[in-house]
């Protein structure tokens, strides 16, 4: 459904695609995942057919984005980065401006209006100006727009941004209920995202595919090893001092905090277990350990590993 | 034809629908009031070609100011990245939005209209000056759109597109001004006539309506045109 060959694409002196390949297939949800800057969103650009890249090209549909980009567009629906809207237009208004422009009509464009405010929960709030509504229901225009001509294809650049949490379950409940007759690609930073929607994840760093596969292929691949977490109470400046100078500690790095309460992700010098050696740690200096477990290498610390090392 | 449209609506009713619209036509009307009445009163006979002539002068700051947000609101709310993945052509949505500013100048146009009329009341007024007026005005006034969308594709700044639109509309319309040209030599001097804005909009503003001079805003027109649509394929 969706193919990138070789995508390369250049902004000045930054290479924010270096060479990215992928295939996406008919009914697929795939979660495109990359920290801050991996070049996302300039792929989603690209494969919407708003961007031109420097080299290589996206098919959609059996289309070349390039050489038929009106009938790529016929075929997505995309909801861009940050959500983009005309402020002082009423909502029916721009769903009426969308669909006028994708080619509806009368009694179909009212019919449309009518699925997609149904869908999105936007019937009550027609009326109103965008620049009125709460974030959360911009965002529902933004999905509403993107599926007024009912496309095969959405394309969704981190549809969950800057909602709270009770909104972006919805959201992702939502995805997924589209998910089912669709192809759908959602690009997020956020792990917990792709675990609850994704059938398969792609994930990309510094403009290139570092790895792909379902989930629980990511983590199988994974280098084996586990990682410590500790919680402590308190003394965290003391504590990350002392953590540094252990010798049975290689790694350790602050995950969370909650309140006075820290959690660290500690990596064992070699295989030994220092659960016991931690313990003796804490009580030698006074800090207050609450709680300590082992786990094996999840999603997340794949993203890690696969987005941070050179 | 019907994506034309659909951007055309959506621009058109823009305009009716921010306050912004409706101060400019406001101030519009009363400033081409004021030009008129002062004419009328001062002299004290009805002189449209004194109105007509002024014209060019009131369009260098309404025009500007009603294509500055064309291409430039676009850019800055990010909605350019919707437009352009709706599956429209570039040169549909310029149109689009190039008659939509054309027809608000044209209801602009037709608001000053009870001025000729209460003229025919007045006096005896010159029918074909007042129809050549209002179409030279509104081939000028298409010139100046088209420059105005043009300075708007080049920023995302309101103000900055504003100022460079009203910029490239007095140069264009100077260089064919009497005062300039008296200090160029003869053969430079007729290119310049021929480039020059203004003088074009006399002849018609007269009531003569040459070919050459539809030929030289048409050409206008689709130059900066051509310009724009060049720059919002470019530059994203
Ligand atoms: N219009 C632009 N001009 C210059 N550089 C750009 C532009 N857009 C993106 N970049 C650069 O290209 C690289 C990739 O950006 P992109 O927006 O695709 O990342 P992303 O994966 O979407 O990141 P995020 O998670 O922050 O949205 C970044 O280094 C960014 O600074
Ligand atoms: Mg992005």
């Amino acid at each position: 459904m969706i193919e990138v060959n070789d995508l390369v694409k250049t902004y000045g002196q930054v290479r924010a695609l270096d060479g990215v390949s992928f295939s996406i297939r008919k009914g697929e949800i795939i979660g495109f995942l990359g920290p801050n800057g991996a070049g996302k969103t300039t792929t989603m650009r690209i494969i919407t057919g708003y961007l031109r890249p420097d080299g290589g090209n996206a098919v959609v549909a059996g289309y070349d984005v390039a050489s038929y980009p009106i009938e790529v567009k016929r075929r997505i629906g995309y909801l861009p980065e940050d959500n983009p809207l005309y402020m002082d237009m009423q909502v029916r208004e721009y769903l009426e401006f969308i669909g006028e422009a994708r080619g509806l009509e009368g009694s179909e464009l009212k019919e449309s209006m009518d699925r997609v405010s149904e869908i999105a929960g936007i019937s009550g709030v027609l009326k109103r100006p965008v620049g009125e509504l709460s974030r959360g229901y911009r965002q529902r225009v933004g999905l509403a727009q993107a599926l007024l001509h009912d496309p095969d294809i959405l394309i969704l650049d981190e549809p969950t941004s800057g909602l709270d949490p009770s909104q972006i379950v919805e959201i992702r409940g939502l995805i997924k209920e589209l998910g089912r007759e669709k192809t759908v690609v959602v690009s997020t930073h956020i792990l917990p995202e792709v675990s609850a929607t994704s059938s398969r994840v792609i994930i990309i760093n510094k403009g290139r595919i570092v790895a792909e596969g379902t989930i629980e292929e990511l983590e199988r691949k994974a280098e084996k090893g586990e990682t410590l977490y500790a919680v402590f109470r308190d003394g965290r400046a003391d504590l990350e001092r002392e953590l540094s100078s252990l010798d049975f500690v290689e790694d350790f790095q602050l995950v969370s905090v909650d309140g006075d309460e820290f959690k660290f992700a500690i990596k064992p010098r070699g295989d030994e277990d220092i659960r016991e050696k931690l313990f003796d740690f804490a009580v030698e200096h006074n800090f207050k350990l609450l709680e300590i477990w082992r786990e094996r290498a999840t999603l997340e610390e794949v993203f890690l590993q696969l987005t941070t090392e050179e | 034809m019907k994506g034309v449209r659909a951007v055309f609506r959506k621009e058109f009713r823009s305009y009716l629908q921010s306050s912004m619209g409706y101060i400019y036509l406001v101030v519009f009307l009363v400033l081409a009031n004021w030009l008129f009445l002062r004419g009328f009163f001062i002299v004290n006979q009805l002189s449209f070609r004194s109105f007509f002539l002024l014209m060019p002068w009131l369009f260098l700051l309404f025009i500007p100011a009603i294509t500055m947000r064309i291409w430039a609101e676009e850019r800055k709310l990010g909605t350019i990245e919707i437009l352009f993945t709706l599956p429209l052509k570039e040169s549909q949505v310029l149109i689009g939005k190039f008659l939509a500013s054309l027809a608000f100048l044209g209801i602009s146009l037709l608001l000053t209209l009870p001025l000729p009329i209460t003229g025919a009341f007045l006096g005896s007024p010159d029918v074909g000056q007042i129809v050549g007026g209002y179409l030279g005005a509104l081939f000028l006034g298409a010139a100046y759109i088209s420059i105005g969308t043009f300075a708007s594709s080049l920023t995302d700044s309101q103000i900055v597109a504003f100022i460079l639109g009203a910029i490239i509309c007095f140069a264009l319309f100077l260089v064919g001004e009497n005062f300039v040209l008296v200090t160029l030599p003869p053969s430079i001097a007729s290119v310049f006539r021929y480039l020059g804005l203004g003088s074009h909009f006399d002849s018609i503003a007269r009531g003569v309506i040459d070919s050459r001079d539809v030929i030289y805003y048409l050409s206008v027109i689709w130059f900066f045109l051509y310009l724009s649509l060049r720059v919002v394929e470019d530059k994203r």
